[in-house]
């Protein structure tokens, strides 16, 4: 049996605006650690809803969240950003790269919040980073001026710096042409395989999905498969 | 906290000319605060000096106009009695034994000086015109030790008047107006029509319009002899006190143990103090104006800042920063844009300062200066910079507190 790394019990969610409508209904979900999973479904199925109920930013809903085996549910919001802090790398459609800041800098600015190591040795932490996605090259340049696929990335290894256990991605390659997508892709695979840190992505992305390790498909705010 | 303050740090330096002109509206409010109480206080210490050296903390006196129980009132008190128009009785100014209550205030360890002098209205003779003045009968030397008028002296020497029976020390705007110089004699006549005249042996200078053109000092017996009463004639009794603002309270208890009206500095110059006062009111509220039209600036620019940052701060909070990290981050970048606009406005303060300070101003008749007196006392200093430190955070708690709020989600899911 593998360790369980992110497990709901009965999560339900609604929307108030416009009018009350129950967009996530009885989520159970496992996931264990160093699983390669794809949230896949229609638009508004919910199930961007549901990553970022799992990524603990949200945290208006019924039910228990829990990661690592800690109970997160009716936490503090600044309890759950040091969580997030530590825990959780997220990699977004759009990069989110802070514009006035190099790609070294952006990767190095969530260490830095952690605090866990000095300044130093951060830096190099962060290298090795970027030269694990082949940027290294990139490290000192504007974030603003990478290109998209460089952007995503740096904003791959701002994720990974605090070596978080579980990995949330976004539609990570929703805004990249094909051979980027396959670039992100094989970086996931080989985290999961070879560092064992757990990914959960949302994706449109009909091949990105059939590769991963398991696809959990909802449809009306249920998982259907 | 470091990585606050460089995420701050770096938000500032990319856009340099918001962060100035942020910057300037801070050094301006603080520069005129600082240069407008400097001016204001500097006039007000200039004028209180003048007043100080002029007036005794405590002037006692008999008082003949006050309010008197009418003879009707006293034959049949709790009776419905009318009293049209009373006025005082013809008394005499006289203070009682006024050298050895003097001597009696003079063992006060609170008391500097206490000196018995009497004074007069007179007219100063002009060959056919008559200047109204009044003398001061005066203990010349204890009248130097209360109030330095050695170092007020233009011409002759005090000790002169030690030394000449019928002599006189007059205000220099006096003095100029009858065109008398060291050793000139002048005529006065009291308003009894008594008419002596009197050698000056000096000329003093207060610096202040309303004594320099109308007082004359003499010895006390000159000032006897011209109103024709005895040796122990004596209206007043000026003390000066160790500290002069004790004079309201002592100036009550010397009038219950003598009897004599006591009047401290303060009630003396209740106009001057009010126009202080108002001074003061005046450039505070100009200042406090101009901060918070400088607070205004800071909060627009830190609302502006915020809402172009909004996906700067999804991240972050994504990342892990918490709702009070996030709030650091503008409220550092508003406390630096207070404090380096407030040095810089201490910095335009100071030398507006120092310019007023060296600009020519005619006090004319009413006060002797040649140039507008400008106080540097350190502590408008201090008050400026807590003042604009105190205007930017509070400028920048309500749009730094709405950046901690923002909520991740919407920002990244409106993309």
């Amino acid at each position: 049996m593998k360790e369980i790394i992110l497990e709901t019990k009965g999560i339900t969610k609604y929307f108030h605006e416009p009018q009350t409508f129950q967009v996530l209904k009885d989520i159970n979900l496992k996931v264990v650690k160093g699983e390669f999973l794809s949230l896949v479904g229609k638009s508004g199925c919910g199930k961007s809803t549901l990553m970022y109920l799992l990524s603990t930013m949200d945290t208006d809903y019924e039910g228990i969240l829990e990661i690592n085996g800690e109970n997160l549910t009716g936490r503090r919001a600044d309890y759950l950003a040091g969580f997030r802090n530590q825990h959780i790398g997220f990699v977004f459609q759009f990069h989110f790269l802070l514009p006035e800041f190099t790609s070294l800098q952006n990767v190095m600015i969530p260490a830095l919040k952690l605090g866990k190591y000095p300044e130093s040795k951060i830096k190099k932490r962060a290298m090795e980073k970027l030269e694990m996605l082949g940027i290294a090259d990139q490290a000192e340049k504007m974030s603003s001026k990478l290109s998209g696929g460089q952007q995503q990335r740096v904003a791959i290894a701002r994720a990974l710096i605090n070596d978080p256990a579980l990995i949330m991605g976004d539609e990570p390659t929703g805004n990249l042409d094909s051979t980027n997508s396959d670039i992100v892709f094989d970086i996931f695979r080989k985290l999961t395989r070879d560092f064992g840190q757990t990914i959960i992505a949302v994706t449109h992305d009909d091949d990105f999905a059939a590769n991963s390790d398991r696809i959990i498909e909802m449809s009306d705010g249920k998982i259907v498969g | 906290m470091r990585v606050i303050f460089s995420i701050a740090k770096t938000h500032l330096l990319a856009k340099p000319k918001q962060s100035l002109v942020a910057m300037l509206g801070v050094t301006f409010g603080i520069g005129m605060f600082v240069a407008m109480v400097s001016l204001m206080s500097g006039l007000n210490n200039f004028t209180e000096e003048l007043t100080m050296t002029s007036s005794p903390d405590i002037h006692i006196y008999k008082d003949i106009t006050g309010e008197r129980v009418s003879i009707l009132e006293q034959l049949n008190p709790g009776g419905i009695n009318f009293v049209h128009h009373p006025k005082p009785k013809n008394e005499s100014q006289k203070i009682r034994n006024a050298f050895q209550i003097a001597e009696l205030i003079r063992q006060d360890p609170d008391v500097l000086g206490a000196a018995p002098q009497l004074s007069s209205q007179v007219f100063y003779n002009f060959g056919p015109v008559q200047l109204n003045g009044n003398i001061a009968g005066v203990d010349i030397l204890e009248e130097d030790k209360l109030f330095g008028l050695s170092s007020k002296m233009k011409a002759g020497e005090i000790a002169g008047l030690l030394t000449t029976t019928n002599g006189l020390i007059m205000g220099s705007g006096l003095a100029k107006t009858l065109s008398l110089s060291v050793g000139d004699n002048v005529t006065v006549t009291t308003p009894e029509g008594v008419t002596i005249s009197l050698k000056v042996v000096g000329i003093f200078q207060m610096g202040l319009g309303e004594i320099d053109n109308i007082r004359s000092y003499a010895n006390i017996s000159t000032v006897q002899k011209i109103l024709g009463k005895d040796q122990g004639y004596i209206t007043d009794i000026n003390v000066k006190l160790v500290d002069l603002y004790q004079a309201k309270a002592k100036a009550i208890q010397i009038q219950s143990i003598f009897g004599y009206k006591a009047e401290d500095w303060e009630t003396a110059n209740a106009t001057f103090l009010a126009g202080a006062v108002i001074r003061n009111i005046m450039t505070y509220s100009v200042s406090i104006t101009l901060l918070i039209v400088a607070g205004f600036g800071i909060y627009n620019i830190l609302n502006m800042t915020i809402f172009s940052k909004m996906k700067d701060i999804a991240i972050l909070k994504a990342t892990g920063f918490a709702a009070k990290d996030v709030s650091g981050i503008f409220m550092t970048q508003s406390l630096v844009i207070g404090l380096i606009g407030s040095v810089l406005g201490l910095i335009l303060g100071f030398i507006l300062s120092y310019l007023l300070s060296l600009a020519p101003f005619d006090g004319g008749d009413v006060i002797s200066i040649d140039a507008l007196p400008v106080s540097f006392d350190p502590l408008y200093y201090v008050i400026g910079i807590v003042f604009g430190v105190a205007t930017t955070a509070v400028a920048g708690y309500m749009p730094s507190r709405k950046a901690g709020h923002v909520d991740p989600i919407e920002i990244i899911r409106g993309i």
